[in-house]
């Protein structure tokens, strides 16, 4: 008897071979995809009320973005041989191809359209800074130091079209971490064409929640006054698109109930036994109907100010909670259960190895300690605090 | 006013970088992925030679036969004709090579022969299987079955 | 008779003429044919199970481990024992440690029991390649599904696709393993360690291309199947007699 299995599983089954690691992965590029899409809404879609975010947005997403492929490159047995997804990549492979859309997308969306812009401030803190860092800010402007009128304008026109173009990329960047899933015809908890939509909008939705919070915590830290009609449009857009993933989720989840395929019964069983506190309790109660309903409350209600605040840092946090629950039940779910359906495992989770708890918990902290740097690189608010705003 | 050209000169910057970038890749693609790669399909050819040369364990009955043809005749006549020496006397490939230098264990009969002939429902009905423990009231079964012959 | 010094180069030359003749004779008759090379175009491997005749002895198992150096604890080859109810959904299966040991404890059952050995059935169309992000996996010319362990990247997407369980991480070398088909004794003639061991012939190595195989008219008078036929892998191991209850 292997301790931690019941029933039946195929002698190599046993053990997971994906760790807490690939979990975060989507969580970290999903806030990737959502920060970005919440900075197009002003840039592209002109809502002018989440214009305080749209710098901070951006400054989020880059901080996920570099930190991404780190626990990528803890998880593998070679991470010195991982540059041969370049070099030779397998076009068949989701994976091998997600590295170019990773590419892409850091390089010619994300850190393009920052470096437009911010150049105005880059070129002017190249001339006014002293120190090391103005090495790094004559760096950054890259030789240019043209802030003429017309520069300027076509930043604004190249910024725009890149965001437009960003859109479909961010889109790519997270549907692609779910066709990763979603296309694996061995694993019917992965094997479905909903799997890239449900990945990409619970993305948005994280990533929503996560410049919400990082705005008022800013805001807080800063002490400067949070722009309540920021949040408010804010705490709106995660609200509807809370309710779109909420349905495609549940959609997922009543089409499986009701075909009862092969792959159910077994499924069912591990949800209500195995799954249970990470899929129904923390998942779709605590994750997804409490915000829901918080936000929801807030569309139908006037509340203050203070309330309002006090809120959205809880539907927020809980979302968060919430959608890291998701890619822990997707991931670590899709390998409790024995693909002969007659067995199930567990999954013992270390403290100290390199594909436990501590590096896991470091790797999201990560993020953080950049976005600190970079909000002092190159600050968010000096903008509208210089025009005015 | 419209920008003229020399506004928008800022952004050959960039692009250039993106421009080195993609060359330095190319450079470095064509030096480094192994020669023979995509001779045969999306792998390196280079590695079907290497899984074809390692190291052989068990020799195959044929080969301990060459030798040993005395225990192959009496083995050839019985109902363990078509068992492969190497099953009971595990891999050989080794002292077939060098056969003074290393002697195989002979196998330990008490364990060796419930492995297969231990009753089991799922073993096909007409294969010869026996509760041991009831079988032969404590005696080796080589006590009474030859292993190379062993029907009585 | 006295012999003058023509004489003697004439007997000499004639001698040497004889010897180098028979000499090069003895080279024609007596020397072995040169080794055939091995030419992967002429063959397509596969494998035949055999339900009614496996023993569950483990055997196979054991010389796989054997042969191929597999570490503790993981299998390129395990035999599963069924004991199926009426009803065919509810399948009772161990495989103690893949059976390396065969099963040692047999329960007594009125159910319906047999054995299923299992392998990597080296699908013709397989989703394990498909997925590989480097080109470390692939199938060989030959129809054999390999893995080259100095590419492999250890990233394990394959072992999430393959429907089967038949690969797992290696933690000596930190890539993926699987079985070979004993890549390595086929393209030189021998039989799989699996198939050279099993005392009844439940397994047996199949070249599909080799029209003297017996492969050809087993499959064209018995009823066979391959595992989990709905993933359209084109799998390579065909099983005689499979239940229906088999996972």
């Amino acid at each position: 008897m292997i301790p931690g299995v019941d029933g039946f599983m195929y002698p190599n089954e046993t053990e997971l071979q994906w760790s807490i690691l690939i979990v975060l992965y989507p969580f970290i590029t999903g806030l990737v995809a959502g920060a970005f899409i919440l900075a197009s809404l002003e840039r592209v879609f002109k809502v002018e009320a989440v214009k305080p975010t749209y710098r901070l947005a951006l400054l989020t997403a880059l901080s996920f973005l570099l930190v991404a492929p780190l626990p990528l490159q803890l998880h593998l047995g070679h991470p010195e041989r991982s540059f041969e997804m370049y070099l030779t990549p397998h076009t068949s492979s989701a994976m091998a191809m997600f590295g170019f859309v990773y590419l892409w997308y850091l390089t010619v969306v994300l850190l393009l359209e920052i470096w437009l812009d911010y150049r105005v401030e880059i070129v002017h803190l190249s001339k006014h800074s002293t120190g090391p860092l103005r090495l790094v800010y004559k760096a950054l402007t890259l030789g240019s130091d043209n802030v003429s009128e017309g520069a300027r304008r076509i930043d604004d026109r190249v910024g725009y079209t890149i965001t437009v173009i960003g859109i479909p990329s961010a889109f790519m960047l997270h549907g692609y971490v779910g066709f990763i899933f979603g296309s694996i015809k061995a694993n019917p908890w992965w094997s479905t064409p909903l799997m890239p939509v449900v990945f990409l909008f619970s993305a948005m939705v994280s990533g929503i929640a996560a410049v919400m919070l990082l705005y008022m915590a800013a805001m807080k830290v800063k002490g400067l006054r949070i722009d309540m009609r920021c949040v408010d449009t804010i705490a709106k857009y995660l609200f509807y698109t809370f309710v779109i993933d909420f349905t495609l989720e549940m959609l997922d989840l009543i089409h499986r109930t009701y075909e009862a395929d092969e792959s159910f019964r077994s499924l069912n069983f591990m949800v209500h036994t195995r799954l249970w506190a990470s899929h129904v309790l923390l998942q779709i109660g605590a994750g997804t109907v409490v915000p829901l309903a918080l936000l929801a409350a807030t569309q139908l209600r006037r509340f203050s100010e203070a309330a309002r605040k006090v809120i959205y840092v809880c539907a927020g946090s809980l979302t968060l909670i919430g959608i890291f629950a998701m890619r822990w039940n997707v991931v670590i779910g899709g390998q409790l259960f024995s693909k002969s359906f007659l067995g199930y495992t567990t999954y013992k989770m270390d403290l100290v190895t390199r594909e436990g708890l501590l590096p896991a918990i470091l790797l999201m902290l990560l993020p953080f300690a950049i976005f600190f740097v970079l909000i002092k690189l190159l600050p968010p608010w000096q903008h509208s605090e210089a025009s005015g705003d | 006013m419209r920008p003229t050209f020399r506004d928008a000169g800022h952004l050959i910057r960039p692009a250039v970088l993106l421009v080195i970038g993609l060359v330095v890749f190319m450079m470095v693609r064509g030096a480094v992925v192994p020669k023979g790669f995509g001779k045969y399909g999306h792998y390196r050819a280079g590695y079907l030679e290497v899984a074809r040369s390692k190291p052989i364990q068990y020799a195959g009955q044929e080969v301990c036969a060459s030798c040993h043809d005395s225990e192959a005749t009496a083995r050839a006549g019985g109902r363990h004709a078509k068992v492969s020496c190497e099953i009971c006397h595990g891999p050989q490939a080794r002292h077939a090579d060098d056969p003074s230098a290393l002697k195989p264990k002979l196998p330990d009969v008490a364990t060796l022969c419930a492995r297969c002939h231990e009753k089991d429902p799922a073993k096909p009905k007409a294969f010869p299987q026996v509760v041991t423990a009831e079988h032969s009231g404590g005696m080796a079964c080589n006590d009474c079955h030859k292993p190379h012959n062993p029907h009585l | 008779m006295e012999m003058n010094r023509r004489d003697l180069f004439r007997f000499g030359g004639k001698l040497l003429v004889l010897a180098s003749a028979g000499a090069t004779l003895e080279q024609i008759i007596g020397a072995e044919p040169a080794p055939e090379a091995y030419k992967q175009a002429d063959h397509w491997w596969g494998m035949i199970i055999d339900i009614e005749k496996c023993i569950g002895c483990g055997n196979c198992v054991k010389a796989c481990s054997k042969e191929n150096n597999v570490p503790d604890g993981f299998f390129r080859t395990w035999v599963e024992r069924y004991e199926v109810p009426e009803g065919y959904t509810n399948p009772k299966v161990t495989s103690p440690k893949g059976a390396i040991d065969g099963f040692p404890l047999p329960q007594p059952t009125d159910l319906k029991a047999f054995f299923v050995p299992k392998l990597c059935n080296h699908c013709a169309d397989s989703p394990c390649t498909q997925v590989c992000p480097v080109g470390a996996t692939f199938v060989s010319p030959d129809g054999v599904v390999l893995v080259d362990k100095e590419y492999c990247l250890g990233c394990r997407y394959c072992v999430q696709a393959c429907p089967y369980g038949c690969r797992y991480l290696n933690p000596e070398t930190e890539t993926i393993d699987k079985c070979t088909l004993c890549y390595h004794r086929i393209t030189k003639g021998l039989t799989t360690a699996c198939c050279e061991n099993c005392p009844t012939q439940a397994r047996v190595l199949v070249d599909f291309k080799n029209p003297k195989d017996p492969v050809h008219e087993f499959l064209r008078t018995h009823k066979v199947s391959v595992l989990k036929p709905q993933m359209a892998t084109e799998a390579k191991v065909y099983y005689n007699n499979l239940d229906g209850a088999v996972r």
